[in-house]
């Protein structure tokens, strides 16, 4: 079994540290060939060569548009979105000390669904999202869903601390519900939106433009070195908040400000392409596991997220016939390993 | 979850009590709806079915009721012998996956094999039920057992995403089909008909036998699997006749109203508190209280909704949701 239910090797083990930052440089890699090959995959014939030479300006104009118009601003966004949750998910993990515990299972991601689908729905009149209601009102109305849901579900989950199964159960619980009210709103749309809606739901990369990509980007900016910042004091949290506040970490604090981080980045990423499932699942297992830590490192949780979207992306639009959305692919991967985990991890672990 | 917390003679009156809530929920049903009719017109129409020229009451009120009362029956008895069987009060058909695997077996005969016949529906379904039944078991009890909830209730998760996707796959690939499914996959009573209903029946009479016949076994079983063993129990031969019993009664709901979820779960524990755990009592005490819960979420998303109705899977899913939170709360979780 990898690191989920190991020893804390990590700590006496001064070679660790260095094994996580090649792991990182080597996801870095990874993120650089995925990119292109999402910007070369697809059902027009582009060579390599072809999309390199209008990245740096000097396509011909059709060139210019599949390149810079179409695949960028997709490729982008599947960077940034597989970025935010699995950074998302490294954050919640880690905080619950539970590998179940990521913002899909826990209801965030769905809050933040039943946020936008609102917002779709209200919206409506228009026949087709217009550009303000993709860069202003959707990641608002998914942040507010996101972080009203985190809230209730970490609230519900209280008495006298917070198991972690039972904060897995009452997220389960939560997504049920909402998932209810999701499909209420769009029963009560009127036809366009009602399409727009359960379109956007599945998850998918088609049809984002750099408008959506805007603000998934500033929230990775903004909060990305906030949560990297608090690698330490997850560490610390690691041995339980006893040892952790002798350690002098301020828990609560701390655990706010995780809890927003990952909250802000699963709206940002959901409103960008709708619940992409298991990303944030899967990315921080496949870098912990890469890594031999005893949790999931922050960065390379975040490089493998956009592996994951980015790749599997570019996989639905060259291997698959038709167009498969993104969000299909990764559930069919994570959910399988999902089940396997199951099957291994038989310790139950309680938070404090 | 002592026998004898409620007294003995309580239990008749109680279930008294839930037959006359089940006729009073289907009066109700077929007495209010979207289409504002007269009570007495309604009655009417009832007496004198040529005068029910829009067929609004033998073409829609009727059957949904007939329906609800069924589902909910069949629904409500699975989830007893679910919670039963794994001694896991979250246990559901929905939550754990088992009317996933038959809404999944049901889009492929539709989308695929092209077959809407009652009986190849339900067939299709039937198989699919057994098979994500015997995965999301097999998983959990591979884990940490059945009846830690959790265990169960993430497998019943991972395999209900995995078949959804799955499920969306086909659809998606074959854009006609998509709108009919989506009014399949909500789980609905509206626009259902009483045609091909015999074999269905068929199919619910064999699942109630076989919950009749276990009802001894999910008795010992409430005392652990040793002791259940130790009084003489063949628990192969009791799991597989639950395991019958589940599976039939899911797959018949499906194949009639699509996949609706949290009946299972809601019902054993309305019965439970009132008529105590002995299964004699609860499995069909589950039952009535599965189709009051059902047809009155139905009357609900009649009501709230307006002209456009509310589905009753989504009224379900919303207050279900809240039960199951309610449930973990209470944190008296292993005591089942």
């Amino acid at each position: 079994m990898t690191g989920l239910s190991g020893p804390f090797t990590w700590g006496a083990a001064p070679y660790a540290g260095h094994r996580t930052g090649l792991v990182t440089a080597v996801c870095a890699v990874a993120v650089l060939i995925v990119g292109v090959a999402g910007l070369v995959a697809g059902s027009s014939d582009l060579t390599l060569a072809d999309a390199l030479r209008t990245l740096v300006g000097a396509g011909s104009p059709p060139q210019q548009l599949i390149v810079l118009e179409l695949r960028l601003p997709r490729v982008a966004a599947g960077l940034t979105v597989g970025a935010a949750l699995g950074l998302a998910g490294a954050l919640t993990q880690t905080f619950a000390r539970n590998p179940l515990a990521t913002p899909d299972i826990l209801g965030v991601t769905s809050g933040a669904g039943l946020g936008a689908v609102a917002a779709i729905v209200l919206a409506g009149g228009s026949y087709s999202l217009t550009s303000a209601v993709l860069g202003l009102g959707l990641p608002v109305a998914a942040t507010l869903g996101a972080s009203v849901t985190a809230l209730v579900v970490y609230g519900l989950a209280w008495r006298d601390g917070v198991d972690s199964y039972r904060l897995v159960l009452i997220g389960i619980g939560a997504t049920a519900a909402i998932g209810g009210l999701t499909s209420f709103l769009i029963a009560r749309a009127q036809i366009t939106e009602a399409a727009a809606a359960s379109q956007w739901l599945v998850g998918s990369l088609s049809g984002v433009s750099w408008p959506s990509v805007r603000p998934v980007l500033l929230a990775l900016v903004v909060v990305a070195p906030v949560a990297l910042a608090q690698g330490p004091d997850l560490d610390a949290g690691m041995l339980g908040d006893d040892v952790a506040a002798g350690l002098g970490v301020a828990i609560q604090r701390h655990r706010l400000l995780v809890l927003g981080c990952a909250v802000a980045l699963t709206a940002a990423a959901v409103s960008a392409s709708g619940p992409i499932g298991f990303v944030a699942f899967v990315a921080p297992q496949i870098a912990q596991g890469l890594a031999h830590r005893a949790r999931p490192p922050l960065l390379a949780s975040a490089l493998v997220g956009s592996v994951v979207v980015t790749g599997g992306d570019a996989f639905a639009r060259s291997v698959l016939p038709g167009e498969i959305p993104v969000g299909i692919i990764t559930v069919a991967v994570g959910a399988p390993y999902l089940i396997w985990l199951l099957l291994h991890n038989t310790e139950r672990k309680d938070m404090a | 979850m002592s026998f004898h917390s409620t007294p003995l003679t309580r239990r008749p009156i109680v279930v008294l009590g839930l037959v006359a809530g089940v006729g009073i929920a289907a009066a109700l049903s077929l007495l209010l709806g979207s289409n504002l009719i007269p009570p007495t017109e309604v009655l009417h129409r009832l007496a004198v079915p040529a005068a029910d020229a829009d067929a609004v009451v033998w073409g829609s009120r009727v059957p949904r009721t007939v329906l609800g009362v069924l589902v909910g029956f069949c629904l409500g008895v699975a989830g007893a012998a679910m919670q039963g069987h794994t001694r896991n009060p979250l246990a559901d058909p929905g939550i754990f996956g088992v009317s996933a695997g038959a809404s999944l077996a049901v889009v492929i005969g539709a989308y695929v094999l092209h077959t809407r016949a009652m009986a190849a529906t339900l067939a299709l379904a039937l198989v699919g039920a057994i098979i994500a039944a015997l995965v999301v078991f097999g998983v959990a009890a591979m884990g940490r057992g059945l009846a830690d909830p959790v265990p169960l209730a993430i497998a019943g998760t991972a395999v209900s995403a995995l078949l959804g996707a799955w499920t969306s796959f086909i659809v998606l690939t074959d854009e006609t089909s998509l709108a009919a499914y989506r009014i399949w996959v909500v789980g609905s009573l509206s626009g259902r008909t009483l045609s091909g209903l015999g074999v269905v029946l068929l199919v619910v009479v064999a699942g109630l036998a076989c919950a009749a016949a276990n009802v001894r076994s999910l008795n010992n079983l409430a005392l652990g699997a040793d002791l259940a063993r130790g009084l003489g129990e063949n628990l192969l031969r009791a799991r597989l006749v639950g395991l019958a019993a589940i599976t039939l009664l899911t797959a018949a709901s499906v194949a009639i109203t699509g996949p609706i979820g949290f009946i299972g779960l809601t019902a054993p524990h309305l019965a439970r508190a009132a008529v105590g755990g002995d299964h004699r009592w609860l499995l069909p005490a589950s039952g009535l209280a599965g189709s009051v819960v059902l047809v009155g979420c139905d009357i609900l998303g009649r009501l709230i909704g307006g002209q456009a109705e509310v589905s009753v899977g989504v009224v379900l899913t919303v207050l279900g949701g809240v039960v199951f939170v309610a449930i973990v709360r209470r944190g008296r979780m292993a005591t089942l």
